[in-house]
C-alpha cells in the first residue's frame, strides 16, 4: 500500500512550520504503512557546505568515527539526532561518499546535497516521527513516506525516501516489475546501489537522467516509457518537487494548493490539519501527466 | 445506542457515528443528520438502510455510503475511493470531486457529482444513475452492467470497455471508446430519460440534445473466434 506526502511552501514567512504539518502528514498515513517511514527536508540555509545525512548503528564507534573524520573533512560540524547524523563540510562528495563507504560499513549515506537532509527508519511512522523530532524541522519544502513492504525486506536500506543524487530525492507507491532489469543497465553506466528495492532503481534512472542536464518533467515523461509497474512518485529536489502517477493510476493520490502552499498526499486524511485546507483547489492528478511545483 | 448530539469526528469515533445512524431509532422523528469534520475519513456513512438525510461538512475519504440504502447523503466537499460502492437505494449528491471507481457495482438509487469524477467511474455498475456535472476519467463504465451514466462534460480513454446494458450520455467527448462500446441513435425514450436526470441533477444548461448516447455492441456477449484477441 504506502503512504506518500509532499508540502511545499509559496510563502517563505511559512517555512518554520514545516516540520509540524509534514509530522501531521505522517502521522496520518500511518495507517497506509506501519512498517517503516522516512522523510526528506529540504532548507537552503547552508550556502557553501555540503550536508551528508548518515544513519549509524550501534556497531559504530561513534567517538573514533567522530575524531577520524573531523580530520579529513574540512570546516565540519555535526549534528546528531537519534540514530542520523548530518555532517556539515565543506569536503566534496567525490571524497566523502567513497571515505565513508570504504571505512565504515556500518554507516549508511542516505543522502546529500546543499539542501537536503533525509532521516529514515523501520518502525511505526508515529514513533519515527517523534524519534527524530520532525516537528522542530524548518525548510521549503519536505517529502515523506511510511512503508508497507512488498517489494523488498523492512530495514533501513529498504525505506525511503531514496536518494541517489545531489539533493535529489524519491518516495513511491506501487511496485515496479522490470527494476532487475534496469538495475543491471544501470550499475552497468556505473550507478550504485545498496539495496534490492525497486523504488531506489527508479531514483537511479530519474538521477542518471537529470545528470545529462534533462528537465524533471522529461525525466519523468521519461520514466512513463522505461518503468513498468504502478506507481505515484514524488520527486524532490532543492529547489521543488514533482509528481507523476502511471497511465492506468490505480494508485491514489490527491493535490491540495492555495497561495500559501502545495501539499500532495496518498489520502486527504493526510492534509486535513493543514490550514484553510478545505478552502483550497483539491484535485487529483491525471494519469500520465507530470506537475512540478518550485522556483 | 447512546444519544449523540453531536455527529463530529472530533468529538466522537467513526464506529459510533456509524453505528448510530445505522441503528436510528426513528422514535422522535429525527431524520435529519449533520456530521462535522470528516477529515478526510474512510466508509463514513456505510450501510445506512433508512429514509434520512445526512449532511457532511466537508471532505470525505474512502467508500463513502457504500451499501447505502434508502439514505439521502450530501457532501459538501470531494470524496474519496469508492464513493457509494455497492448502493442498493437512495441518493448521494457531491458538491465536488470525487476520486476513482465512484458508484462501483452499485445497484440502485442516484449518485450526483457537481464537479469531476476520476477514473473508472461506474465501473461494474449493476442499475444505479449516476450524474456527472462535470467529466469523467479513463476506463469509466468498465463492465458496466446495467444502469446510466450521463456526463455534462468529457470522458477519458477507454470509455465503456466491455460494456454490457448501462447505457452512457455525454454531452462533451471521450477520448476514445474502449472494446464494444458504440455510438447509439437516440430515441423518444432516451430524450425522456436524459430530461429526467437533468432534472433530477439541478442542470439547467444542457438540453436532452446536446447529448449522444454509448453502449454495448453486443459482440463479447459470445464467444466468437474473430473477436479472440478483444477477449
Amino acid at each position: 500500500m504506502c503512504g506518500i506526502v509532499g508540502l511545499y511552501f509559496k510563502k517563505k514567512k511559512l517555512h518554520n512550520q514545516l516540520g509540524f504539518y509534514l509530522s501531521g502528514m505522517l502521522d496520518n498515513m500511518s495507517s497506509r504503512g506501519p512498517d517503516s517511514a522516512g522523510f526528506a527536508i529540504y532548507n537552503n540555509k547552508e550556502e557553501k557546505r555540503y550536508k551528508y545525512s548518515l544513519c549509524i548503528n550501534e556497531k559504530t564507534n561513534f567517538k573514533k568515527f567522530k575524531q577520524e573524520i573531523s580530520k579529513n573533512f574540512k570546516n565540519l560540524d555535526i549534528k546528531t539526532i537519534s540514530d542520523h547524523v548530518i555532517l556539515y563540510t565543506s569536503t566534496k562528495p567525490q571524497k566523502v561518499i567513497p571515505f565513508i563507504q570504504k571505512n565504515y560499513e556500518d554507516v549508511l549515506l542516505v543522502g546529500y546535497g546543499k539542501s537536503i537532509e533525509i532521516f529514515k527508519q523501520v518502525g511505526n511512522p508515529k514513533d519515527i516521527v517523534k524519534k527524530f523530532n520532525l516537528q522542530q524541522f524548518s525548510g521549503s519544502h519536505g517529502i515523506g513516506h511510511t512503508r508497507m513492504a512488498t517489494e523488498s525486506a523492512i530495514t533501513i536500506n529498504g525505506s525511503h525516501p531514496y536518494s541517489t543524487g545531489e539533493d535529489e530525492c524519491l518516495v513511491h507507491n506501487g511496485s515496479l516489475s522490470n527494476h532487475n532489469n534496469l538495475r543491471r543497465e544501470l550499475i552497468k553506466k556505473g550507478q550504485e546501489f545498496n539495496s534490492l528495492n525497486d523504488t531506489e532503481v527508479a531514483a537511479g534512472y530519474i538521477s542518471s537522467k537529470l545528470s545529462k542536464k534533462k528537465s524533471m518533467k522529461n525525466t519523468l515523461e521519461d520514466c512513463l516509457v522505461n518503468l513498468d509497474g504502478f506507481y505515484t512518485f514524488i520527486a524532490g529536489t532543492h529547489n521543488g518537487f514533482a509528481i507523476l502517477r502511471d497511465e492506468i493510476a490505480c494508485k491514489p493520490a490527491v493535490i491540495a494548493e492555495n497561495d500559501d502552499y502545495v501539499a500532495v498526499a496518498s489520502e486527504f486524511q493526510a492534509m486535513a490539519h493543514l490550514p484553510n485546507v478545505n478552502k483550497a483547489k483539491i484535485y487529483e492528478p491525471e494519469p500520465g501527466v507530470v506537475y512540478t511545483w518550485g522556483k | 445506542m447512546g444519544k449523540i448530539e453531536n455527529l463530529d469526528f472530533k468529538k466522537s469515533s467513526l464506529r459510533k457515528i456509524n453505528s448510530f445512524l445505522q441503528n436510528i431509532d426513528f422514535k422522535n422523528n429525527k431524520r435529519d443528520f449533520t456530521i462535522k469534520n470528516p477529515s478526510g475519513e474512510h466508509a463514513i456513512c456505510a450501510g445506512l438502510k433508512e429514509n434520512m438525510l445526512v449532511k457532511i461538512n466537508g471532505h470525505v475519504g474512502y467508500y463513502c455510503g457504500g451499501m447505502n440504502k434508502k439514505a439521502n447523503i450530501i457532501i459538501e466537499g470531494n470524496a474519496g475511493t469508492g464513493l457509494g460502492e455497492n448502493m442498493m437505494s437512495g441518493t448521494i449528491h457531491v458538491k465536488g470531486n470525487t476520486s476513482q471507481s465512484t458508484g462501483a457495482t452499485a445497484h440502485g438509487g442516484t449518485i450526483i457529482v457537481d464537479g469531476d469524477a476520476s477514473s473508472r467511474c461506474g465501473i461494474s455498475m449493476k442499475g444505479v444513475d449516476i450524474i456527472v456535472k462535470g467529466s469523467v476519467g479513463h476506463m469509466s463504465c468498465f463492465m458496466a452492467q446495467a444502469g446510466t451514466l450521463l456526463v455534462c462534460g468529457n470522458a477519458g480513454e477507454a470509455l465503456g470497455d466491455s460494456i454490457y446494458e448501462t447505457v452512457i450520455y455525454i454531452a462533451g467527448k471521450p477520448k476514445s471508446l474502449g472494446v464494444d462500446c458504440i455510438e447509439k441513435k437516440i430515441t423518444k425514450t432516451d430524450i425522456e430519460k436524459i430530461k429526467n436526470l437533468l432534472k433530477q441533477g439541478n442542470i439547467k444548461k444542457l438540453k436532452p440534445s446536446n447529448f449522444k448516447k454509448f453502449g454495448s455492441a453486443r459482440k463479447l456477449y459470445n464467444f466468437n473466434i474473430d473477436n479472440v484477441s478483444d477477449y
